[in-house]
């Protein structure tokens, strides 16, 4: 295997700062490479560009993305590295500095923790990691530490006591829930029992819950907040693919010439990987950009900048305009016939299913240009290398399954797949969803097997040495919206919440919250802080954060990195996994011989155990121990003897894992989610090639009509992560986004009488909020609210008195294959209030900005530095290939 | 022709099958994906309807009554649904009852069709046979994952 030069050690903070000011090597490199001359001209702008943009102070609040390091098409992404520390600490002053990477969204940057005095006190970006090459943003930079250290953390663990919470000892509330369990499971089984986990364990963590229930307990029910963010891009990976897995890589942003934005608002979601972005179209050779939103989003703005497209489809027709595009390969031969050939199924019906889409058909269904829409083809069909990444603007709409193997469809009609610069990033949402669906607590069997495989069911037994039929696979594993109606209607008995706040997360909050306030479900909460849903638990269990336990997670781009203990966690909370071994110790689960089913204790045994179960499978993790994740960055999955540098990108053969005996899925009907049985697959002889589907558009579930006449949309921001209990905690990005408001045009606006600030009522069929509203770059006729905000923070803590959380407005309704709810897709009115007193609390430097003047710029966010440093060698990275003359290619 | 009376079976059960999706759908929206599936569905049965009405018009339709081979087993549809999970079960059951009885008057109907070389009806035919197959396995597939909690542990 041809490899970039040997990276060095991980970089001291003293050896950063001595070469603040020194040329990065890729300076040096990038003169040294046979190219024309006109490139080469590029190349020497270039130069100037970077020696300007140095280094000092930065208010990250302000400046979300840092400063630019352009560099040209097939170079490697220049390091610079990003740090803050608390208090005006300098890095001499910090006692230890301990490697781990940022979980506060799926990019998963690499980075040492400063710990002084045995507190968190920041972070600092590791120059050497293949996900970041040093650089953090600013949920990463402000929100990953001052929450530890809040007063408000739960240091022990509390059970109801004539209706209220009150503090306990781990044996009480430990015997409250053990009792419970046990009482349930004598009575009617193991289908009493659900779990509702996250995104935001280790893998460890998970490996262990997904033992606990599927070999020890023996339930269906368990699944993860992972369902409402990345339960999509799984469904879509297997449709297409075979398996789970992501088959492209970041380092396709240096490659590609068009790059197409689906449903995703980078620049907010994942900001490292956004800056990489613009570190290429602020380059002279930039990818032109395609962007797919219904707002103007700072990834729209750059897809005008870039000469490619930005098309805002109304909400709710994304399989229509993708129905489209696809056509419009077959329509004008951009189809590589050859390839399609050899490595699909099914190129006819999907030609069949498109066949009406023409633009102007799209055009009207969607509400965009037909020409828009050609030109937006015409990019994908003619530009040599493609990558395209999708996230929750099509996971949590509409028929969201069907538009994200969609993209698959376009990358495989032009075999743009499996190598740099072409490829597919399906995004996650959390910063470990990843692990949850490799290591099975969500309904995923660990290591992507296949439940209705009994083969795949054998193995596992075998591993955990119990009978096949402990392990529930008898029917399809339940879905977390499932898992909340068996705890409605009480079959549920023992709900068991781990690391999540469905409470302010999941859609129609009013329900919700009457399923976990009721008699009828049990309910235990593991968290770290009271959380919404903590307040209405039986049982709430204080457990440690980041940085106060030890594990593994891998991002959205399968690479795995070690994070490992930087400090004790408060009072008694536990890691999650030491609460997991509590429980299974009390059961007392046994294997078949009798012996203990979960013997492990520490994190690396379990990690190893982990590896075992990953053993042959497409997750392959045989070739990684802690020891090699201690090295200086964290390596992509597959790790194995043919790879022991881990994998840069998947499907380099056009090879996929759709085996029958292989695949983690026969598939669904992409319409209805029926599933496709063993023997209609098997008579497909699929034998590695992928699935080209497709579906017809439908309308949306719940449209707009005389008396909700407006679309309603949930979303992000770029300075909060989910419902905000971590960057909630951080003053910088709680100034930064203070309170929940909602979007509208400015011809919306007008025609409401609405001014920038006033006051709104937004009501659905379902609930309403008021809040104030942002006149903003929304498409007309649709309203955009952040789902963050909940009641935490509220002086008056009764949600029934809240106003503010936008999921009270949303629909009971998900998507047939992936069950991922729609939060996208509801009906809604809006009526003016009253006057506000000043600007919407809506951030300004993103996709929220005012379209008028006179609203002051979001800003004030605490002193971080940013500085230029050597760029090291990354593995893998077909950019150092080619460097050293080896061809990436 | 006997085909009448098969063009016939086929109207009227396809319009019983789409009405009893949608009484089922809408007596269990507490499933949001068994309402909006069975809507989906129900119009592919609609759909059926209105392609088997230039087979009528060439072939005639015969109703049931029919004084040589009178219905036996009458497929009434569902009027109205049980309550519960086990309820669901057994309405998601009868419509599958009432699926294959449309199945297999679409499987008699090609083969007949086959015999006559009339290709406009084939096409109808297995277009609407493989319809049909979607709708027995979305209830084949929501049977099977509401069996265990409703027989095991529902209250
Ligand atoms: S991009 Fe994501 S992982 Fe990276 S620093 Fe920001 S929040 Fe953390």
């Amino acid at each position: 295997m041809s490899r970039g030069p040997p990276a060095p050690a991980r970089a001291s903070a003293a050896r950063l700062t001595s070469t603040t000011n020194r040329p990065p090597r890729t300076r040096i490199r990038l003169g040294t490479e046979p190219r024309s001359s006109r490139a080469r001209r590029a190349r020497l702008d270039l130069r100037t560009a970077l020696v300007g943009s140095t280094v000092g102070h930065m208010d990250r609040i302000a400046d979300v993305w840092g400063p630019r390091t352009p560099h040209g098409k097939g170079t490697v992404w220049p390091a610079r590295v990003d740090e803050y520390l608390a208090d005006g600490l300098s890095e001499d002053e910090v006692d230890r500095w301990v490697p781990s990477a940022c979980v506060l969204c799926s990019n998963g940057c690499g980075c040492d923790i400063a710990v002084k005095d045995g507190r968190m006190v920041g972070v600092r970006g590791r120059a050497t990691d293949v996900v970041n090459h040093g650089r953090l943003g600013p949920k990463g930079l402000y929100g990953s530490t001052p929450w530890a250290s809040s007063p408000d953390r739960l240091t022990r663990p509390l059970v109801r006591e004539a209706g209220q919470l009150v503090e306990t000892d781990w044996d009480t509330a430990m015997g409250r829930v053990v009792e419970v369990s046990r009482r349930l499971l004598a009575e009617k089984g193991p289908l009493t029992h659900g779990f509702y986990s996250t995104g935001q364990l280790f893998a460890e963590e998970y490996y262990v819950l997904g033992v606990i229930g599927k070999a020890g307990l023996g339930t269906p029910h368990m699944d993860g907040n992972t369902r409402l963010c990345t339960a999509t891009s799984a469904a879509a990976f297997k449709e297409s693919f075979g398996a789970d897995g992501q088959p492209g890589s970041y380092t396709d942003v240096e490659h590609c010439d068009a790059l197409f934005l689906y449903g995703h608002n980078m620049a907010e979601t994942q900001t490292v990987l956004w800056m990489r972005v613009l570190d290429r179209t602020r380059s002279p050779d930039p990818p032109v950009v395609v962007c797919v939103d219904p707002r103007r989003t700072p990834v729209a703005v750059e897809a005008e900048r870039t000469g490619g497209v930005h098309l805002a489809p109304r909400v709710g027709t994304n399989l229509a305009l993708m129905n489209g595009l696809t056509r419009e390969l077959f329509a004008n031969g951009w189809v590589d016939e050859r390839w399609v050939r050899d490595h699909t199924l099914g190129v006819e019906e999907l030609r069949g299913i498109v066949e009406p889409y023409t633009p102007e058909v799209v055009a009207r269904t969607c509400g965009v240009d037909a020409d828009d829409l050609r030109r937006a083809a015409r990019i994908f069909g003619e530009s040599r290398d493609v990558l395209s990444t999708v996230l929750q603007g099509f996971y949590q709409s509409h028929q969201a399954t069907a538009s994200a193997v969609a993209v698959h469809n376009l990358h495989l009609l032009r075999g743009l797949i499996g190598r740099p610069g072409s490829g597919v990033l399906q995004m996650n949402g959390q910063p470990t969803a990843q692990n949850n669906r490799e290591c099975g607590a969500d309904g995923d069997l660990p290591g992507f097997r296949n439940w209705e495989n009994p083969r795949h069911v054998g193995e596992l037994a075998e591993l955990w040495n119990v009978d096949p039929l402990t392990i529930p696979h008898w029917a399809p594993p339940t879905h977390a919206m499932q898992i909340f109606g068996y705890a409605e209607e009480g079959s549920i008995g023992l709900l068991w919440v781990v690391g999540t706040n469905p409470a302010v997360s999941m859609p129609e909050s009013a329900r919700i919250r009457r399923i976990l306030g009721g008699d009828q479900c049990f309910v235990v909460v593991q968290d770290l802080f009271l959380t919404e849903t903590a307040r209405l638990a039986d049982v709430v269990l204080p457990a440690a954060g980041w940085g106060e336990k030890t594990g593994t997670f891998t991002n959205t781009n399968r690479v795995v990195h070690l994070s490992e203990k930087a400090v004790e966690p408060p009072g008694e909370a536990r890691s999650d996994l030491e609460i997991f071994l509590m429980y299974a110790d009390a059961m007392d689960f046994r294997d078949r011989d009798g012996a203990p089913l979960v013997p492990w204790r520490e994190p690396e045994e379990v990690f190893d155990a982990w590896r075992e179960a990953s053993r042959g499978r497409p997750v392959d993790y045989t070739g990684l121990t802690y020891a090699r994740l201690r090295g200086p960055t964290g390596i992509p999955w597959p790790v194995t003897e043919h790879a022991p540098d881990g994998t840069d990108r998947l499907y380099h053969d056009g090879v996929f894992p759709t085996r029958t005996d292989e695949c983690e899925t026969y598939g669904h009907d992409l319409l209805t989610g029926a599933v496709v049985t063993e023997q209609e697959h098997r008579a497909m002889r699929p034998d590695g090639r992928a699935f080209l589907k497709g579906a017809h558009h439908t309308p949306p579930h719940e449209e707009p009509g005389p008396e909700y006449p407006m679309l309603y949309t949930t979303g992000r921001t770029v300075y909060q992560f989910h419902t905000r209990t971590k960057t909630g905690r951080s003053p910088s990005l709680r100034a930064a986004a203070p309170d929940a408001w909602v979007e509208l045009s400015e011809v919306d606006a007008a025609r409401l009488g609405v001014s920038e600030g006033d006051v709104v009522r937004v009501e659905s069929p379902r609930g309403a909020i008021e809040v104030r509203a942002r006149v903003g770059r929304v498409r007309p006729g649709t309203v955009f609210a952040p789902f963050h905000y909940g009641s935490w923070d509220l002086d008056d803590a009764d949600p029934e008195h809240q106003h503010r959380q936008a999921n009270e407005l949303t629909m009971t309704v998900w998507d047939p294959v992936s069950k991922q709810p729609y939060f996208k897709t509801a009906a809604c009115r809006v009526v003016r209030v009253r006057g506000g007193d000043g600007p919407a609390p809506a951030p300004t430097t993103a996709a929220s900005a005012p379209v008028g003047g006179g609203v002051p710029g979001t800003s004030g966010g605490a002193p971080t530095t940013t500085r230029l440093t050597d760029t090291p060698g990354y593995p893998d990275d077909p950019a150092v290939d080619a460097a050293g003359g080896t061809g990436g290619r | 022709m006997h085909l009448a009376t098969y063009v016939g079976l086929a109207h009227r059960s396809e319009r019983t099958l789409a009405e009893s999706l949608r009484v089922v759908g809408e007596g269990h929206a507490r499933h949001p994906d068994v309402l909006f599936t069975c809507r989906t569905l129900a119009g592919f049965s609609d759909d059926h309807v209105r392609q088997l009405e230039p087979v009528a018009r060439r072939y005639g339709e015969r109703h049931g009554g029919d004084v040589e081979e009178p219905d036996r087993l009458h497929a009434a549809g569902l009027a109205e649904v049980r309550s519960g999970p086990v309820g669901l079960l057994r309405d998601l059951q009868d419509l599958h009852v009432l699926g294959t009885l449309v199945l297999t008057t679409w499987t008699v109907i090609n083969q007949a069709a086959q015999g006559l070389r009339d290709h406009e009806l084939l096409s109808i035919a297995r277009s609407a046979s493989g319809q049909t197959s979607r709708q027995l396995s979305w209830l084949n597939t929501r049977m099977k994952a509401a069996a265990p909690q409703a027989l095991i542990v529902a209250p």
